[in-house]
């Protein structure tokens, strides 16, 4: 079989084979996400239960908790891309990296929007100075560091090297956010679900917020492949196929 | 090893006395800025003693930020920077001891200088003596940390800024640790959780930070 081969893989190292490749997969992402955002939102807007303590303001939930998995997640994923960049000096890897940090930026804020929305009918405020939203805040912080500092160099291999080197510093803050409910005593609730254990919660809403990820998961990857061709196109203008590619464009 | 560190820091630290100018702009931005406080937040006792410990770190945070910028620079343009990655010792422990004579210049004063700002602001007794022991494990940290980001923006355009931008963050950990442990000792209870864990940042960074401060180097000058 072909596809067992490393070839195979490797082929997808090379900008010029990625980028149709890409081109193809962004439809199914975007759709994928759009058809679990309108199933997710319908279980978790209709037929979830109302919760017996917080009536129905729970239900921002199913947007802040996917929200505030992928702000890590992406974190991560963009660490591995950043690290395989420096190891293996392959240009792609740093392309993803630098694709998916705005959106990981984006899904940071909308955590900490979200969240603020959900303090005030709950704790009664908009932002407290708990363990967990500072480090959320600072994670944000990183995000925009990691896009300012890219974006202060002008020689593209010195910001790839340098703005990856930054994110890998920067990683020491995951574990921090996701375990600074155990570690403090907080005002943030601790997790409701986890891998080791059933869920504290009902079915439905379970499976609600496990679709909304899904979503916002399917929706990064389109997002970040659309914008990793942009940078594709901007990064290799000078090489023939892209020249070519504009020819046929026009 | 231990030559090649002994002497990048005698090196360092003759080039910084011979200069003196230096380190008494960045003691005297610290005592500057606690000063401002008093005046803005207005005398009353209490309110100062309260926020005595958080205004004392946060004026060291920035004093220790705003000297980062001289730790490579003037090596970085005269070119002996560039001699030091040809040198046969590895680079990381001559980081090291840049980083190490930068402390001494830029972040020792500053500890000595704090029992005096705090007697100003009001703390006392125990809290004075948590105050000193934990700038004194946390600025070495900020340095180590600050080396990092000193190495990346090296010789970039508007660097001071973005500089403050990447390494402020890195900076928080240290921050709410140490200005905790003073925290913790005004209302009773026990300062060593937070002192352990600025021990354990000393460490950490002091293991990782030069290695990664190196590998920064090598990028900017690439």
């Amino acid at each position: 079989m072909r596809v067992f081969t490393k070839e195979f893989w490797f082929q997808f190292a090379s900008p010029k084979t990625f980028y149709p490749f890409a081109g193809r997969l962004i439809p199914w992402f975007a759709g994928a996400a759009l058809l679990l955002t309108v199933v997710g939102l319908y279980l978790g807007f209709f037929v979830a239960p109302v919760d017996y303590q917080q009536g129905n303001s729970y239900r921002i939930m199913f947007i802040h908790v996917p929200a505030a998995w992928m702000s890590m997640f992406i974190y991560v994923v963009m660490c591995v891309y950043a690290a395989l960049g420096l190891v293996l000096n392959t240009r792609l890897s740093d392309m993803m990296a630098a694709a998916l940090a705005p959106t990981g930026a984006m899904f940071t804020f909308l955590a900490l929007w979200t969240g603020a929305l959900w303090g005030r009918p709950t704790w009664g405020t908009y932002w407290v100075w708990d363990a967990r939203l500072t480090s959320e805040l600072i994670l944000l912080f990183l995000y925009l560091g990691y896009m300012a500092l890219r974006a202060a160099i002008d020689d593209p291999r010195r910001a790839s090297r340098a703005s990856g080197l930054l994110a890998l510093v920067g990683v020491v803050n995951v574990p921090i956010i996701y375990f600074s409910v155990q570690w403090w005593n907080t005002l943030h609730q601790g997790a409701s679900v986890s891998l080791t254990s059933a869920p504290t919660m009902a079915m439905t809403m379970f499976t609600a917020m496990l679709v909304m990820t899904f979503a916002f998961w399917a929706y990064a990857i389109a997002v970040a492949l659309y914008r990793v061709r942009l940078i594709i196109l901007e990064r290799e203008r000078h090489a023939r196929w892209v020249v070519e590619l504009a020819e046929q464009e026009r | 090893m231990w030559v090649a560190l002994r002497w990048v820091v005698r090196r360092d630290l003759m080039l910084a006395l011979r200069g003196r100018g230096e380190v008494l702009t960045n003691l005297m931005f610290f005592i500057i800025v606690v000063s401002l406080f008093p005046l803005g937040v207005g005398p009353e006792r209490e309110t100062l003693t309260e926020i005595a410990s958080g205004v004392v770190w946060v004026a060291a945070l920035l004093s220790s930020m705003l000297a980062l910028g001289r730790l490579f620079s003037s090596d970085y343009e005269d070119g002996s920077l560039e001699q030091f990655m040809l040198a046969a010792h590895p680079l990381p422990v001559l980081v090291l001891g840049k980083i190490l004579a930068h402390w001494l210049v830029s972040g020792l004063p500053l500890v000595l200088m704090a029992p005096v700002l705090g007697l100003q602001l009001g703390l006392g007794g125990e809290a004075l003596w948590v105050l000193i022991t934990s700038l004194l494990l946390g600025t070495p940290v900020l340095s180590l940390l600050g080396a990092v980001g000193a190495g990346l923006t090296l010789g970039l355009r508007g660097g001071g800024v973005l500089l403050a931008l990447l390494v402020l963050p890195l900076y928080i950990p240290v921050l709410v640790f140490g200005a905790g442990a003073v925290e913790a000792v005004r209302s009773g209870l026990e300062a060593s959780a937070h002192l352990s864990l600025l021990g354990a940042f000393l460490v950490g960074s002091s293991l990782l930070a030069p290695w990664a401060a190196s590998a920064a180097l090598r990028i900017s000058l690439d």
